[in-house]
């Protein structure tokens, strides 16, 4: 089985965050990590191949730093891993990013994509669906169990009351919550060996997408502005014996604890 | 000259930081209360290879270098002193001697399992009269025919007591050398060998979770193809052992002393008195800059020393050095994070008091501090 993992390259959670002057986030190299998301992704890449054999690739759309973290993710266990890279793409939105993924899982060849629900930088969640749209292909979205069978994909998606059970007939996209597994670590071997390993780069001309249908060209969404959350908590005292335990108790039954 | 470390020991050191942050450091305060020997953080390391880094993939091992391995090993120091001994004594003083000194059947034998983590190997050098004073080893064996018959007991050796445990190389004493020393072979004494007890582990200060026990042999009978390399040739491999053993437990020191100036940074910047947090008073903070600038040469040290051997060069001088300013530093690191503390240093609830506990042994254990004082003076 062709196994494609889709895999952002995000900054560290706990990094601090900057905008550019044109309100995009600062991406500096040694904040950057794999998209925690993802590596669930990677983790039921992983064990759907111990399952069924075949191969596991690592794609990544970013700059040519994110190598880096390609290179991690064949220290886990992937088999090969594929960079989209090009100048063009700096600045995509969530649909110039499809476009792209679109192309190169085409290019690939699969039988099973995984994502991340999300991205922790953005947060936008709507990559796998436009990609799957592109490829006019199924998507079965937020996985919490994925199982391969007689040429289908068969998912549970967590839902507010149980679970829904959905499938479709592989090649299928499927984007993983992180109920799904827990992702392993690399192993000393697998980080040896890691290096070995190929990583193939595709250009925009390899993939035949139109440049001026991606990156800022493409973007439909600009952002305009941002702000810092505002994370002063505020507080309000009570104190001395001119009714405060009056004044807390009609508190706490205003927020319904009482 | 370029300090810069490669992707494999980026990627290592990455590793073994998370996988100390999440499997090791949320179970060390209950291994250090319980003195349970930690098998199933063990067991983790095994599957992930950290047991065998050093030793080449064809025996097992991960094929990392010598430096990634040190690397490893202040990490996973840097969560627990007593998982950490255990990776070191396994690694540096059980597995390396098939290593250095196996025959090829030895080797895929022997350092193969343990490469792969499937036992834990131990090495008997210390003695209850034969500490520091490696020369006034009692234990021996003669040979009668094809076997030897060793006798003697071993003291405060790691490893060699728990379920994972496969037994021990030992030094004994088979002969005189031509100048009237005594001359030293290593044996190969698997687990079960009759005649070869294992005492009752040893209530500690520290390292806890660590397994270290007493170890007698009682006319035990081992085959000569258990000798470990030529006869006589023990005291060479002993000492080439010790130094590749000092720059690992210089990596562990690191670890520890690592450890103390983070708990120290942290609640330095939490507690508060006289209205600001303590890290804000030159007293405190100056203590910390003594601190981070201590573990970063004690850090840079131990590098250089790793450099020198696998570059081929002689590194016993700077090993020693290594071993003992590190230990030192951890010394000094540890006191002071309690200081720091204040009098919740002094309370179990503080990771800091466990520290405090076990660094005591960093400046013994492979070496006292004298001993490396004396490596060196002798080096000059």
């Amino acid at each position: 089985m062709n196994i494609v993992v889709c895999m952002k390259e995000t900054p560290s959670i706990t990094a601090v965050k900057r905008f550019t002057a044109d309100m995009r986030l600062e991406r500096r190299k040694e904040d950057a990590e794999i998209n925690p998301f993802d590596e669930y992704a990677l983790e039921e890449g992983l064990r759907q191949r111990e399952k069924h054999g075949g191969e596991v690739i690592a794609l990544c759309m970013g700059p040519v730093t994110a190598t880096e973290n390609i290179r991690k993710a064949l220290a886990i266990g992937a088999d090969r891993g594929v960079l989209v890279t090009d100048p063009a793409l700096e600045g995509s939105d969530a649909i110039g990013t499809a476009r792209a993924l679109a192309a190169a899982l085409q290019k690939l060849g699969f039988d099973l994509a995984l994502f991340g629900s999300a991205a922790a930088d953005s947060y936008g969640g709507v990559v796998p669906a436009a990609v799957a749209e592109v490829l006019g292909q199924p998507l079965l979205s937020f996985a919490s169990k994925l199982e391969i069978a007689d040429g289908r994909a068969k998912i549970e998606r967590a839902a507010e009351t149980g679970y829904q059970v959905a499938e479709a007939a592989i090649p299928a996209l499927v984007s993983v919550i992180q109920t799904i597994n827990v992702p392993r670590y690399p192993s000393m071997k697998g980080i040896m060996q890691s290096k070995k390993k190929p990583i193939d780069t595709f250009s925009l001309a390899d993939l035949g997408v139109d440049a001026t249908l991606v990156g800022v060209a493409g973007a439909r969404e600009k952002a305009t502005g941002s702000s810092p959350v505002d994370t002063q908590r505020k507080g309000e005292l009570f104190s001395g014996n001119d009714g405060a335990a009056d004044r807390i108790v009609a508190f706490l039954v205003e927020q319904k604890v009482l | 000259m370029d300090f810069t470390l490669n992707d494999e020991q980026t990627m290592i050191r990455t590793m073994c930081r998370e996988f100390a942050e999440e499997e090791i450091k949320p179970h060390a305060e209950e291994l250090d209360r319980t003195g349970q020997f930690p098998y199933e953080i063990v067991r983790k390391m095994a599957a992930l290879g950290l047991l065998g880094l050093p030793f080449p993939e064809e025996y097992g091992g991960a094929g990392a270098d010598f430096l990634s391995y040190c690397l490893a090993l202040e990490e996973i120091g840097r969560g627990d002193a007593s998982v950490g001994i255990t990776m070191e004594a396994h690694t540096s003083l059980g597995a390396t001697p098939f290593y250095l000194f196996g025959s090829e059947e030895q080797k895929q034998r022997y350092l193969t399992p343990l490469a792969r983590g499937e036992h834990l190997w131990s090495f008997g050098l210390t003695e209850p009269n034969a500490g520091s004073d490696s020369g006034g080893t009692e234990t021996h064996a003669e040979r009668e025919g094809d076997v030897w018959r060793i006798n003697g007991s071993k003291a405060f050796i790691t490893n060699a007591g728990t379920e994972m445990s496969g037994g021990v190389t030992i030094t004994a004493v088979t002969g005189r050398t031509a100048d009237g020393h005594k001359a030293i072979t290593n044996f190969i004494v698997p687990k079960g060998t009759p005649g070869y007890h294992i005492g009752a582990a040893y209530h500690k200060m520290g390292w806890k979770a660590s397994d270290t026990r007493p170890l007698a042999f009682e006319d035990c009978l081992v085959p000569d193809e258990q000798r470990l390399g030529d006869q006589g040739d023990g005291f060479r491999q002993f000492m080439l052992i010790l130094d590749l053993g000092r720059v690992a437990i210089s990596a562990l020191n690191v670890g520890l002393a690592q450890a103390c100036f983070d708990e120290a940074q942290r609640y330095a910047s939490e507690r508060r008195q006289f209205g600001r947090p303590i890290v804000a008073f030159q007293a405190i903070s100056f203590k910390l800059a003594d601190m981070a600038m201590e573990i970063e040469l004690a850090r840079l040290m131990y590098y250089k020393a790793a450099w020198l051997h696998m570059q081929g060069l002689p590194f016993t001088k700077e090993a020693s050095m290594a071993k003992l300013f590190s230990s030192e530093t951890a010394k000094r690191c540890a006191d002071q994070a309690v200081q720091i503390h204040g009098g919740y240093g002094f309370m179990d609830e503080y990771p800091v008091s466990r520290f405090w506990r076990n660094v005591k042994v960093h400046e013994i254990g492979e070496g006292t501090s004298e001993v490396q004082r004396q490596i060196i003076a002798k080096h000059l």
